[in-house]
């Protein structure tokens, strides 16, 4: 069926383009939210998984995965009629009747590619300091079609069987965040633990830059969530408001927790609890009142401040916490659907068990919560272990002490201009830049002490 | 003369170094450095995570003066970092044996 241009929003186009550069930026501040979390050594292998996720993803959105999670196909995955951005000139497979866009499609294309972004990239926290950049870049573009794709259609798409069974999903807390922190929790487990994890001291080495990151993503995020509205009207200045309530009370829920528990509210902390309440709320969005964004929010920032224990209790190393913020902030999130979402937002929704609705929402939020995470996690582990039989995966325990900014790109973060010039502290006193051997490519040469 | 080394509370710096050049000494060099003593470290949570730092940061002075100032000058080093609390650190003396300014190849306290 072809689009019919003449119904295009003009308002609404406007909105989902700018929504679709707000949540571009999210993901390098993603970045810096992870990359103020590692040691300074690691600062630039953080930042360049991250922005590299970029270069990956847009391509292969517009290949293959904007098809097989928007086009028609079955239940479980699109066709690729849509492959190569073709055929954009006409309505996508199920956005008609109430679901119908006053958007041309090529926007819809672009705010969804954001999405499809942000979320492997997400999974860099937990795997952070070990994983080979030459491992991890095919490793983003398969996960992508095979993840993504599929997870996006049962959950996004009209067409998808998620969808059609009634399960709500605003923005993505199953997609997004339910999916990567479980291939999160995967991947860490696949790569092991980071070397001298727990016991070497692994303090962030940049907590600014986490609260920086942090806010770039809040930013962000308002895109994300009110661009789902996909128009600029009354959902979306809903979903706007609960998702900065929500953060607002996860970031009082996680410091409430750290002032009575450890004694000190900190600044990591305000910024993680802001981010879980962004999650939480992912889902929420244009489906709770802002009254219910507060207990959205304020959940979350609590269960979640104490969900990061779990790793030290069950012995694996979710380094910067994707489990603890994502998954388990995505599924409080999703359930919280079932709880607090009502047809006063949305009449596109249902009303939860706190409004009339009985348990029968979520019931339908529980089968989309274990299905993304089940999914996710087993696929996942059998991209980054197939990869495995052809590419090494691990940097070596020296290559890991050396660091991934030297080790796999051959730069350092940070150059203050010390006397040995080289960036290295202490390790590097009295050698001149070209006798540093590096385990990638050269330093060059020309370099002066 | 006398080198005297100092370990002293970085926001200490200032006070001392007013205190010793009122009392006349002119030259002065430090450093930022780490250490330990009775004070021991601190601990610092991320995310619920105790990390315990046990090196904290300090700042170390060295100054040389001639043999009868040097007594005096541990004096006005140790009045000007002293708060009372642990962890205000250490003042010693070490002879020096030699001493010269390098622009004029002046040795000895002329070079001072």
């Amino acid at each position: 069926m072809p689009f019919d241009f003449s119904k295009i929003d003009t308002g609404a186009t406007a909105w989902v383009l700018a929504s679709a550069a707000l949540v571009l930026l999210m993901t390098p501040g993603l970045a810096f939210f992870y990359g103020g979390m590692v040691r300074a050594k690691h600062t630039l292998g953080m930042l360049m998984q991250n922005f590299m996720t970029i270069g990956i993803v847009s391509i292969v959105w517009v290949l293959v995965s904007f098809s097989l999670a928007f086009g028609k196909g079955n239940g479980f995955v699109g066709d690729l009629h849509f492959a190569g951005l073709q055929h954009l000139s006409e309505v996508l497979p199920g956005y008609t009747g109430p679901f119908a866009q006053v958007i041309p499609p090529m926007v819809f294309v672009v705010f969804q590619l954001m999405f499809a972004v942000i979320t492997p990239a997400l999974i860099t926290g937990s795997t952070a300091d070990r994983w080979k950049f030459g491992h991890f870049v095919p490793f983003i573009a398969i996960w992508s079609i095979l993840v993504y794709g599929p997870v996006a259609h049962w959950v996004f798409s009209p067409e998808g069987w998620l969808f059609k069974k009634g399960a709500l999903d605003f923005a993505g807390g199953t997609v997004v965040h339910i999916n990567a922190g479980a291939a999160g929790l995967a991947m860490a487990l696949l790569l092991g633990k980071r070397r001298g994890y727990p016991k070497e001291q692994m303090r962030p080495h940049n907590v600014p830059f986490v609260l920086l990151g942090a806010s770039l993503l809040w930013f962000g995020w308002f895109g994300f969530n009110a661009g789902s509205a996909l128009g600029a009207n009354n959902l979306a200045a809903y979903a706007f408001v609960n998702t900065n309530t929500a953060t607002a009370a996860a970031m009082v829920g996680w410091l409430l927790v750290e002032k009575l528990r450890d004694g000190k509210a900190t600044t990591l902390g305000a910024a993680s609890g802001a981010v879980t309440g962004l999650v939480a709320i992912t889902p929420c969005a244009g489906f709770v009142s802002p009254l219910g964004s507060i207990a959205v929010g304020l959940l979350a920032g609590a269960i979640c401040a104490y969900a990061i224990l779990l790793k030290r209790k069950l012995g694996y190393d979710d380094s910067l916490d994707v489990v603890g913020v994502h998954l388990v902030g995505g599924i409080v999130g999703s359930l919280s659907v079932g709880l607090f979402s009502t047809l006063d937002t949305n009449t596109l929704g249902a009303d939860g068990l706190f409004y009339g609705g009985g348990w029968k929402l979520m019931g339908h939020q529980l089968i989309a919560v274990g299905a993304v995470a089940g999914y996710s996690f087993v696929v996942t582990l059998i991209i980054g272990f197939g990869l495995k039989l052809f590419l090494r995966m691990r940097l070596t325990p020296d290559e890991e002490a050396e660091g991934m900014d030297l080790v796999l790109h051959g730069e350092s973060a940070y150059e203050f201009g010390n006397i040995t010039g080289g960036g290295g502290g202490l390790g590097s006193v009295g050698q001149r830049p070209e006798s540093v051997s590096l385990g990638g490519p050269t330093a060059p040469t020309g370099v002066q002490a | 003369m006398k080198l005297v080394t100092a370990i002293i509370k970085p926001f200490k710096l200032d006070d001392v170094k007013l205190a010793l050049e009122t009392f006349g000494v002119h030259g002065l060099t430090v450093n930022e450095v780490s250490g330990y003593g009775r004070q021991k470290g601190h601990t610092e949570v991320y995310r619920g995570a105790e990390y315990t730092v046990d090196f904290v940061p300090k700042v170390r002075l060295d100054v040389v003066v001639a043999d009868g100032d040097a007594a005096n000058v541990v004096e006005v080093i140790v009045k000007a970092a002293a708060t009372g609390q642990i962890g205000d650190g250490k003042v010693w003396t070490t002879p020096v044996e030699d001493l010269v300014r390098v622009r004029t190849g002046e040795r000895g306290p002329d070079a001072l």
